[in-house]
């Protein structure tokens, strides 16, 4: 169970003023039950990677293997990919529109072609994964805070039980607290489920915690791709493409540099920490 | 898929078209259009066309760009065609068959309605490709000034078209959006009889009205911040003025309207 990507090329407007070139030869592997980051700045062509993964965008040139079937093939079920491999859109809220909040969950595994029960069954469990309180399954998706919201959103995708989760910006617009809130039940869903799960962002401190492989884009190429330790020893190329090491990284760099035996790739807070300590024993 | 509306949509390029006054454009496509059917005979169409093509010439937008504005009228102009080929009356016949005739002056008529229906949409298009929309309004504004001293709230209805023009990409790309989402939770919007596919339609139509209505209020809210008042004694940040080549384009606007009627009236 994997998807490959083989030198996938996308072109945006081919052929007008406005062309542009958002995918250049990318080429990945993507194995079962892997917790992936994908980081990049504005542009990098994050967005519309993650977007050739189920099939909603068709590669200019190159392919893509999801489970070793061709997808541009003729006769594979697009469709039936779209819900093997979930994606949650960028304010995935801005979706909702069913009177209920049940409703709208149940439209995922309607389409499926499940019947009213099953779908029900499905949308009951996914909103329960997705930690929305019960007494609010039959209020109108439109009065509920943000971060409610988007849970309902997220529970959307997961009542169609993908084996695949991809989440474009899942903490965009969300306070500290609500963003914590989302990337603890992504992880928890991993460890519980051992689902495979991307996650696109821009915060390196959100994806230092919790992945365990980073994928940086630049420029509509693959810039690194590594276990979080080996790309935060880029940080200094990570800031010529606009982005940063966490913070905890440049901090243990500088205690280094002072002369302290501290572990220096350590990638969050807690590790540094264990580390800091350990010197003082 | 969406992204395939040309109708109003600007085409950079640094050409002298491009730098005229909006007014003088708007001007000039109104003559255009008003020449079209002033002219009769080969000789009015031959001018027509030598001035569709000379501004084609200098406008520098790839000419497909002009054409693809062509698409969505295709069947307009089959039906005229076809009414103007069987349904002029004329003495000389070319072709009957049961109610069916065809006459020379059918041919004609129906010949001429498709060049001036293709020369109206290209030659309307040379003005959408090379002016902003925020452009077109400006000019619509100052030109349509005098009509406020007779209360019409000419700088009310120019905000609100260049608001509405304004959002008009932003509501494509927001659609294309909220379609890939319902996409991704198993929607269909191609497949299904037409009351399906009606249907099929709400999960993007509800998502796309509640965003159209926030992005009404956040403007709304965001302009009175910034003490938006209407049009009473706001200055331009770029005032419009004439130049001496748009007064040159005047020139040859008009020498090419004489040219049409003169042909008209004379031969």
């Amino acid at each position: 169970m994997s998807i490959i990507l083989n030198n996938v090329s996308y072109t945006y407007g081919e052929g007008t003023a406005y062309e542009m070139q958002a995918l250049k030869n990318v080429t990945l592997k993507i194995d079962d039950g892997e917790f992936i980051g994908i980081i990049g700045h504005t542009g990098s062509g994050k967005s519309t990677l993650i977007q050739h993964l189920n099939g909603l965008m068709k590669a200019v040139s190159g392919e893509i293997y999801f489970n070793g079937r061709d997808i541009s093939e003729e006769d594979f079920d697009r469709k039936e990919l779209r819900t093997r491999v979930g994606l949650v859109f960028q304010y995935p809220e801005h979706q909702l529109f069913e009177t209920t909040i049940f409703n709208d969950v149940c439209f995922g595994p309607i389409n499926q072609g499940f019947d009213k029960n099953e779908a029900g069954l499905r949308a009951f469990e996914a909103l329960r994964m997705a930690g929305v309180p019960e007494k609010l399954y039959y209020q109108p998706p439109f009065d509920l805070s943000g971060g409610q919201k988007r849970r309902v959103a997220i529970a959307g995708v997961l009542a169609m039980k993908p084996e695949v989760l991809i989440l474009d910006e899942p903490t965009a617009g969300l306070d500290p607290k609500g963003r914590d809130e989302i990337l603890d039940l992504i992880a928890g869903m991993h460890r519980a489920k051992g689902m495979t799960i991307i996650l696109v962002s821009h915060s390196m401190e959100d994806v230092a915690k919790y992945v365990q492989r980073i994928i940086v884009m630049d420029d509509g190429q693959v810039f690194l791709d590594g276990a979080p330790r080996e790309v935060f020893k880029y940080y200094e190329q990570l800031e010529k493409i606009g982005l940063k090491a966490p913070e905890v990284t440049y901090l243990m760099h500088d205690l280094k540099n002072r002369g302290m035996a501290v572990d220096w790739d350590a990638t969050t807070v807690e590790e540094a920490k264990q580390s800091i300590l350990k010197l003082f024993q | 898929m969406l992204r395939d509306i040309t109708l109003g949509q600007y085409y950079p390029a640094d050409s002298p078209v491009h730098k005229l006054d909006p007014r003088v454009k708007l001007f000039g496509a109104l003559v255009y259009i008003v020449s079209l059917f002033v002219f009769r005979g080969i000789f009015g169409f031959l001018l027509a066309t030598i001035f569709l093509l000379f501004l084609i010439k200098i406008c520098q937008v790839p000419f497909r760009f002009m054409v693809k504005g062509l698409k969505p009228i295709v069947i307009l102009m089959v039906f005229t065609a076809v009414f103007n080929l069987f349904l002029t009356p004329g003495k000389q016949v070319l072709f009957h068959y049961g109610i069916l005739t065809i006459t020379m002056e059918g041919v004609k008529n129906a010949a001429f309605m498709l060049v001036r229906l293709t020369y109206l949409i290209v030659g309307t298009s040379v003005m959408t490709l090379t002016t902003t929309p925020n452009q077109l309004t400006d000019g619509l504004e100052k030109a349509l000034k005098p009509l406020s001293k007779v209360g019409v709230p000419v700088h009310a209805v120019s905000m609100m078209m260049s608001i509405a023009l304004r959002f008009i990409p932003i509501l494509i790309e927001e659609t294309d959006i909220i379609m890939k989402a319902q996409m991704a939770r198993g929607a269909d919007f191609e497949e299904g009889s037409l009351i399906v596919r009606a249907k099929n339609m709400i999960p993007l139509l509800v998502p796309l009205f509640i965003s159209a209505f926030r992005r009404a209020d956040d403007l709304a809210m965001a302009m009175e911040a910034r003490c938006y008042e209407g049009g009473e004694g706001r200055s331009k940040m770029r005032p419009l003025s004439y130049r001496r080549m748009d007064y040159g384009a005047y020139l040859l606007l008009f020498s090419y309207l004489g040219g049409i009627i003169a042909l008209r009236v004379f031969l």
